[in-house]
């Protein structure tokens, strides 16, 4: 399922036979993810596609660095994934990969500057917390705390949180799952933003289906299997996405 | 079978979920229901073995002493309204040769009348009674004879008055006049080297002196008599006989001990359960709370699906009853070892033939519904608001908690606190009572530690300041009678004897006003530096050349200050009064004392200087030969070896003071670990969302724990300054509570001990933490961050 001839040095993530079963030994084996090989281009921004368990959230985990495949290989450029410890995980989640996940998961006692200076305090080359507010056009409420923001606000600030480090990929489960058409919109939009003006590497995990139409590239999951990789010739932009 | 209802299931597997954290409320409920009990239920089996000893024994409400006085008196007494029943008896102090001691030992001689004693009955312990017609028969005291090996049919030498006696022991009995027997002029009871000796009453006139007359005497008082007047009348009948003063039960030696420490049993039952309860109401509260908070949905669904309020208050309310029936119950068997332990130790520390262990299911089911109270009052907030959550708010998530920024924002900016300090320091902010109560549980803990360990130096300070500060003396003898200054000459020629000062203690009664202190004067020459007066630093104060100096507790009964005036109405073989200036204070910390020069006292007597005791400064090399000289010198009626005093006190302490430290260590770091861990645990279940994100974020696992333990930790700092506030508070009550004319217990608060319970407490509370972060290494991620809160 490998994508054509493309050198693997230019490749962000690469995945070979990668494996994951849940349960065994006495329970049921889940085979979340079944031996899937993948090529991600740098810069690319990426919509994963697939009803419910099929597999595109535990490969996300695991090129993120938040678990342990049960078989097969990844690699994060030149790194191999897949022979890290905890401590490097940590290391490798600390320094490279933004995560946006559908509920929000702000620190409620921080504000949106606060929430955005907990990473990039701990960052080796970070931009200004309010330049990644700015960025998702939050620069007006950099004060305010989560419960006196809106839910596609809170969103922004997660994406914010998550950019602020200039990572290398930007990894984001149903990052519109909880959030109105109107709200989801401006959180694409911030999305949008971030790949085309630093080239971060953007995948992003949807039920939406009409968000595929602003993806360079669409893979769809079907029984931990890749079944199909589609690259749009013309994207459009966030704002025209039909919900 | 029972069958449960589904709302039980939930409960017993909620127990089930929770129960590190049930554990370590019910184990602080328990430490409460358990000394409750034990301080409460050996009060009420030491009072009902007194009281059970006492009328089976007869023993006496008045006592009296006389110097000589004859027989016929007794019918006088007899005659005072209120009087049941009086019995006369002869009694004297003796130097005993016992054999295979080196050392002298000392007895008291108590004449068995020749019916049979009516009051005061001993009880047979082995052997028989001494034949009345025996001049040599004696029955001795069970713990003397028991501590000396002696069975009925040993011998023993004893020196009355210059002369010896030979006598043989028939029987070992036990006394309610002497559960507690401390020598005169003694600290502690010394059943080696002191005696009660019951000698048939003819034998005991002879060797005394007083045949046809008596010097003791006892009364059993009717139900409705009024005894200030009786004591006035024995005293005005006995006055012209050189009596001392009656007096009620309140200063009879033994009774006043047990009744001393029968007041400190009780107000440790009463103080200290309080602090248990009032804890693990405040854990209850705060871990009820989070799980409603955490179980609104079910809550919801519950009410959806029909649920009263009132049922479902309920079931959070049985939840806390469930935990506190854990804590009862562990307390109940606690308590009930501990009392049972503990009023064994008491009947052997106080000779009680018996044990009169009341029904006391009253005090369990008390211990109990205190218990659950105390898990109801904790409760009853978190089951009210459960009960009272509309149903459609319950099934919505719960609206982020809400911050604001405040003046420690300013401060925390400024100081350029990292995000992962603000998170901490807003979590304090936020629920300041919580944090407060948090800090209060925690303070507790060391103060209890610093408290108790104050209390044990203190002991340590009067000992020091009892045996090496102020009582010097190598040994100190008392005389069977007055006598001159020569008796110093005479002692000094004895062998090894270095120094010797000699005492003279006046029996008197102190006036200011209407209050009285009946004591006795020391009377000592200027210069002595064995027996010496203390001033608050420990340091010696010459006694004046004129004027009394009284104790400072003894001032402060009496109302007065240097410079005022003391009435000494003179008692004993004396009489007459005189006043005399209060000179100054001494502070003593074991009994009370007033003290004077021997030639200002002899002035106001208008006699030359008299003595009583002996101090003696002793060559220890020899100490045999100076020991089998005393047991040969007439006139002695006691002989105290301070150095054995000293020594067997010191070994009492340091078993009390282990004893007592592994208790209190044990108990604050069951509170310490109680309010700690559950604390964190209640931290962790608020701030999982949150922590994993961090550790998303890339945050490792030690700058996560950081945050989750940072609030405990803080706190736990906070709380060390509180605790050795509280903790000298309650030292300083404690110090009060236990002032008596027998102890004056000083106040020792140093920085060592203040550190040492914060170290013991901070370790506690690292140890609770540590158990918390495992759980918090263990969670799984990504699951808390998929769903929703």
């Amino acid at each position: 399922m490998s994508d054509n001839a493309t050198d693997p040095a230019e490749m962000v993530f690469r995945t070979r036979g990668l494996t994951k079963i849940y349960g065994g030994g006495g329970t049921a084996e889940v085979r979340a993810l079944d031996g899937v090989d993948l090529d991600l281009p740098e810069g690319e921004l990426v919509v994963l596609l697939g009803p419910s368990g099929s597999g595109k959230s535990t490969l996300l985990n695991i090129i993120g660095g938040l678990d342990h495949a049960t078989s097969g290989q990844a690699w994060f450029r030149d790194q191999e994934l897949t022979a890290m410890t905890d401590r490097q995980l940590t290391r490798y989640r600390r320094d490279h990969v933004g995560f946006v996940f559908q509920f929000y998961n702000l620190v409620a006692s921080l504000t949106a500057r606060e929430n955005v200076a907990l990473v990039t305090d701990v960052a080796a080359d970070p931009m200004d917390p309010d330049e990644a507010l700015d960025l998702v056009g939050l620069s007006g409420r950099l004060d305010h705390f989560p419960a006196q923001m809106s839910g596609g606000e809170q969103q922004r600030v997660a994406i914010a949180r998550a950019i602020a480090k200039r990572p290398g990929v930007l990894l984001c489960d149903e990052p519109t799952g909880a959030l109105d058409s109107k709200t989801g919109t401006a959180v694409l939009a911030a999305l949008e933003q971030v790949n085309t003006r630093f080239g971060t590497t953007t995948l992003v995990i949807t039920h939406n289906a009409g968000i595929r139409k602003m993806a360079h590239r669409v893979i769809r999951f079907h029984d931990g299997r890749v079944v199909e990789i589609e690259q749009n010739a013309t994207r459009v932009s966030a704002s025209e996405i039909e919900w | 079978m029972v069958m449960l209802h589904a709302l039980d299931r939930k409960l017993v597997r909620d127990l089930w979920r929770l129960k590190a954290q049930s554990l370590a409320i019910a184990l602080v409920l328990a430490c409460g229901v358990a000394i409750f009990l034990t301080g409460l239920g050996m009060v009420r089996a030491l009072e009902a073995t007194l009281q059970d000893y006492y009328s089976r024994q007869h023993f006496a409400h008045v006592f009296a002493s006389a110097r000589r006085a004859p027989l016929s008196v007794v019918q006088d007494v007899a005659a005072i309204d209120g009087v049941q029943t009086v019995e006369a008896r002869i009694t004297g102090q003796v130097i005993l040769d016992l054999p295979g001691r080196v050392a002298p030992a000392s007895g008291r001689v108590l004449s068995l009348p020749e019916g049979g004693p009516v009051l005061n009955v001993p009880l047979l312990v082995q052997g028989r009674l001494p034949d009345p017609d025996s001049d040599t028969e004696v029955a001795v005291t069970d713990r003397f004879a028991h501590a000396n090996g002696f069975r009925p049919g040993d011998r023993f030498a004893a020196v009355a008055d210059g002369t010896r006696l030979d006598l043989t022991v028939t029987g070992t009995l036990r006394s309610p006049e002497f559960l507690y027997t401390v020598p005169p002029g003694g600290l502690m009871p010394d059943d080696e080297g002191y005696g009660i000796i019951w000698m048939p009453e003819r034998a005991a006139a002879a060797t005394f002196g007083l045949t046809g007359a008596f010097n003791d005497l006892s009364l059993k008082l009717r139900r409705d008599a009024r005894l200030p007047e009786v004591i006035g009348r024995v005293d005005a009948i006995l006055d012209p006989w050189g009596g001392t003063g009656a007096h009620d039960r309140e200063l009879q030696v033994s009774h006043s001990f047990i009744k001393a420490e029968l007041d400190q049993l009780r107000s440790m039952s009463v103080v200290m359960p309080p602090i248990f309860f009032g804890i693990a109401a405040f854990l209850v509260n705060m871990v009820l709370g989070r799980i409603v908070a955490l179980e609104r949905s079910e809550i919801g669904l519950l009410k959806a699906l029909g649920y009263r309020d009132t049922e479902i208050a309920l079931h959070y309310l049985m939840l806390a009853a469930l935990v506190a029936a854990i804590g009862i119950g562990i307390g109940w068997a606690v308590g009930a070892w501990l009392s049972s332990g503990m009023s064994r130790l008491y009947a052997r520390f106080f000779d009680f033939p018996w044990l009169v262990q009341p029904h006391d299911l009253d005090v369990y089911a008390l211990a109990g519904l205190i218990g659950l109270t105390a898990a109801a009052l904790g409760a009853i907030r978190a089951a009210w608001g459960a009960a009272r959550l509309a149903p459609a708010v319950a099934m919505a998530p719960p609206a982020p908690p809400s911050f604001r920024r405040g003046h420690m924002d300013a401060l925390a900016h400024w100081l350029r606190l990292p995000q992962t300090a603000m998170m901490v320091l807003r979590g304090i902010l936020r629920w300041p009572v919580r944090a407060g109560m948090t800090a209060l549980g925690l303070s507790l803990g060391v103060a209890i530690l610093a408290a108790s360990s104050a209390m044990l130096d203190s002991l340590d300070v009067m000992m020091e300041s009892a045996f090496f500060k102020s009582n010097r003396q190598h040994a100190s003898l008392s005389l069977a009678q007055e006598v001159g200054l020569d008796a110093v000459t005479d002692a000094r020629h004895l062998p090894g004897v270095l120094v010797a000062e000699p005492q003279f203690n006046l029996p008197v009664t102190l006036h200011n006003g209407a209050r009285s202190k009946r004591l006795a004067i020391s009377a000592r020459m200027p210069g002595g530096d064995l027996a010496r007066t203390l001033d608050v630093e420990g340091r010696h104060v010459p006694l004046p050349e004129k004027g009394i100096m009284l104790s400072d507790q003894l001032a402060d009964y009496l109302g007065l200050v240097p410079g005022d005036q003391v009435l000494v109405e003179l008692s004993g073989t004396r009489s007459g009064q005189f006043h005399v200036p209060v000179a100054g204070v001494t502070t003593q910390y074991i009994g009370i004392g007033a003290y004077m020069q021997m030639d200002a006292l002899a002035a106001h007597l208008r006699e030359g200087p008299r003595v009583t005791t002996l101090n003696l400064w002793i060559d220890m090399a020899q100490l045999p030969e100076l020991q089998a000289a005393l047991k040969e010198t007439p006139m002695l009626a006691t002989v105290a070896m301070l150095t054995d005093v000293r020594n067997s006190f010191q070994a009492t302490i340091s078993e009390t003071v282990q004893i007592y430290s592994v208790l209190f260590i044990t108990i604050s770091v069951l509170i310490t670990v109680g309010v700690a861990y559950n604390g964190a645990r209640i931290q962790l279940s608020e701030r999982a969302r949150e922590l994993a994100s961090l550790r998303i974020l890339g945050f490792t696992r030690t700058e996560v724990s950081s945050i989750l333990l940072g609030e405990t930790a803080l706190l736990a700092l906070f709380a060390q300054p509180l605790g050795w506030l509280i903790g000298a508070w309650i030292s300083w009550a404690m110090v009060a509570g236990f002032q008596s004319d027998l102890y004056t217990i000083p106040l020792v608060l140093t920085p060592a001990n203040f550190a040492s319970a914060s170290l013991i407490t901070l370790a506690a509370v690292a140890a609770a933490a540590l158990l918390v972060r495992r759980r918090l290494d263990r969670a799984d991620l990504v699951a808390v961050l998929k769903t929703r809160e």
